[in-house]
């Protein structure tokens, strides 16, 4: 635990497998950047591992200001207690006052062990985050530029924001895919600096017998946002602007099965009976008449946006908003829209 | 010889079955009217920490956190093979973030003696955070496997385990004590056995009993009462048959961690998710009316 520190820096833990960036990172950085000026420090990411100097640099051109590298051969393999341990120690150091990891199945192991050494808060799987004050009418205290950790409970029913008051530094996990990725920056400069690894063979508790990876299979279950296509959209180049919707709002594209079978899009991105079903916060359905075939796979999401230049289009019977238009008049404008914001 | 499995269960609303019942006329969720059921994957946990004695001996204690309700969950574990249940109830609990809980648990988990192996359920369904189990490692001191989906052996005081990374898997293994968080795709939990359950569908807890105490005796005095509670809750532990029920100062632990101010989290606002019915919003496919739309959306955080 640190004392608040309005002046300490904003991390993201950078995580890293066999030397591969993972992408929350990536998508920290954007989000990260934006609250570092906001507070008027800089931005930092802590990576950790075995020969992963190559990785700040993109992590500098991503938006970082300075990179704490620890590398050694005992944090080669991600371990929870040594990772834990070199995190606490740097937080004790250095006391930044935002720490932010990608809520990943790493992310979700070592940020609870970390605020529970250092005795602080730590928001789970936030899809959102900003600065702003709060007003504690128990104790009659006002605090000025906090982080605000947004995330749904309550199976999605509700969405909470939740401030660190006096306890920090205010640490959170961060859903995947839900920040825009950054775009990289050559020309930014950034410091690398080398920091000691303090580990010995005691802190590593567990042994890798062995381990399997599988290719990074197309996820929609887990999309907050997917961007969906059907027949109407007509043509694979259309298709385009759906990724490009997809892309600047952080979701994935799926098509329906007329979308499938006139080839705009392989089979294992179809929502519906016959494919996968999904339930995102917003699924946008462009150009899909939405037969019950399709319904079924994806009137659980939170909200529906229909675009169709047919007004009488099923689909329109189970949306929350709907645009009668063309596509390619409509996708150009909303990508405009969400650039604008972000 | 065997081993010492504490299980960490929890008592949840059934978020994951929202009928109309439960939803109020503003479209809102009505927490109070949700259903309380074991948390899914406590489930799970429970499961394995039953197929560890049943491989190796030892013992299978299930604690729960909360209000005397929970005490169903603790007669559920009975019934598929827990040996005993013990109910962590007190009102200075109440306000805990994760790290306040982790602490009174590893606290109550202490006063416990020899464990071995806790065993938790990766998330709880109500708020999915899957910190509790973690942090509750790192509060004893122990080393933690999550997410595991497999357990693979348990001998010589080594634990063997496949861990889900969601883009693979790997296994590992370490020596005990260890805390283990499980994944539903872990094992089918077994159903109540039917002798268990005519055994202990009588058990109860102290608080439990003495409800049902002030139900019974409406005009008794509190003295009356007291006794009575006294009376049943001593027959009750004659059969075996009580649940324990700790409070705060039953084992050592230091409140300046424990319930609201022991908890560095705290909740600045509240918004419900309106589930709107039919009739959709139309949208012009201008400019404004779209930039209106990406706004509204940003704004009820539909999109971050």
């Amino acid at each position: 635990m640190i004392e608040p520190n309005p002046k300490g820096e904003v991390w993201i833990f950078a995580e890293q497998e066999s030397g591969q960036l993972h992408d929350t990172p990536l998508e920290l950085c954007s989000k990260a950047r934006g609250l570092a000026d906001e507070l008027g420090v800089p931005l930092a990411a802590v990576l950790v591992g075995k020969g992963v100097r190559e990785l700040s640099y993109r992590l500098i051109s991503g938006g970082v200001d300075k990179v704490y590298l620890a590398e050694h051969p005992m944090v080669d393999h991600y371990q929870t207690q040594p990772y834990a341990k070199l995190l606490c120690n740097l937080i004790e150091t250095h006391k930044p006052q935002i720490v932010l990891f990608g809520a990943t199945v790493m992310g979700r192991d070592l940020a609870p062990r970390v605020a529970s050494q250092c005795r602080c808060g730590l928001t789970a799987d936030c899809t959102d985050l900003q600065i702003g004050d709060h007003e504690d009418k128990r104790a009659g205290k006002t605090y000025h530029k906090l982080l605000y950790q947004i995330r749904p409970a309550f199976g999605g029913n509700i969405i909470a924001t939740i401030v660190n008051t006096e306890r920090w530094p205010q640490m959170a996990t961060v859903r995947e895919g839900v920040m825009p990725m950054s775009v990289p920056d050559s020309k930014r400069k950034g410091q690398i600096i080398d920091v000691d690894v303090n580990v010995g063979q005691q802190d590593l508790a567990l042994r890798l017998i062995e381990s399997h990876r599988e290719a990074k299979k197309v996820n929609l279950k887990g999309a907050r946002t997917i961007v969906a296509g059907g027949a109407g959209v007509g043509s694979r180049d259309s298709f385009q602007l759906l990724w490009d919707l997809a892309n600047a709002l952080g979701g994935a594209v799926a098509g329906s099965r007329a979308a499938v079978d006139s080839g705009f899009i392989p089979r294992e991105y179809q929502v519906g009976q016959t494919g996968t079903t999904v339930r995102p916060a917003l699924y946008i359905a462009v150009g899909i008449s939405g037969a019950v075939q399709h319904r079924v796979g994806m009137e659980e999401s939170g909200k529906i946006i229909a675009i169709n230049w047919d007004a009488n289009a099923p689909i329109f019977q189970y949306a929350h908003y709907g645009i009668v238009g063309d596509l390619n008049v409509v996708l150009p404008k909303m990508i405009a829209a969400v650039k604008a914001r972000v | 010889m065997g081993y010492n499995c504490v299980v960490l269960a929890k008592q949840v609303p059934d978020t994951h079955k929202v009928t109309g019942k439960a939803m109020k006329d503003d479209g809102t969720v009505n927490r109070a009217a949700l259903p309380a059921v074991f948390n899914p994957e406590d489930l799970n946990a429970l499961e394995m920490a039953i197929q560890v004695k049943e491989r190796a001996g030892g013992t299978v204690t299930v604690m729960t956190m909360g209000l005397p309700t929970a005490c169903d969950i603790l007669r559920e574990s009975l019934y598929r093979g827990a040996d005993r249940g013990i109910l962590l109830t007190d009102r200075r609990c109440a306000g805990s973030d994760t790290l306040a809980t982790s602490y009174i648990l590893s606290c109550a988990i202490r006063h416990l003696g020899k464990v071995d192996l806790v065993f938790c359920g990766r998330q709880a369904i109500d708020g999915d955070t899957a910190q509790v189990g973690p942090q509750t490692a790192e509060k004893l001191g122990i080393p933690q496997m999550t997410y595991v989906e497999k357990l693979l052996d348990v001998t010589n005081g080594h634990i063997r385990a496949r861990r889900n990374l969601g883009h693979g898997w790997e296994v590992v293994e370490g020596a005990l004590p260890m805390l283990v968080t499980v994944t539903e795709a872990a094992n089918d939990p077994r159903p109540s056995a039917a002798r268990r359950l005519m055994r202990y569908k009588a058990a109860q807890s102290p608080a439990e009993i003495a409800r049902q105490v002030s139900i019974d005796m409406k005009q008794a005095d509190d003295a009356a009462r007291a006794a009575e509670t006294k009376k049943r809750t001593e027959a009750l532990a004659a059969r075996g048959l009580l649940l324990e029920q700790w409070s705060l100062d039953d084992f050592p632990i230091d409140f300046a961690w424990v319930g609201l101010d022991g908890s560095p989290t705290k909740v600045h606002r509240v918004q419900s998710i309106v589930l709107t019915g039919s009739g959709y919003h139309e949208v012009a496919p201008t400019d404004d009316s779209i930039r209106t739309l990406i706004h509204e959306l940003i704004e009820d955080h539909t999109i971050g």
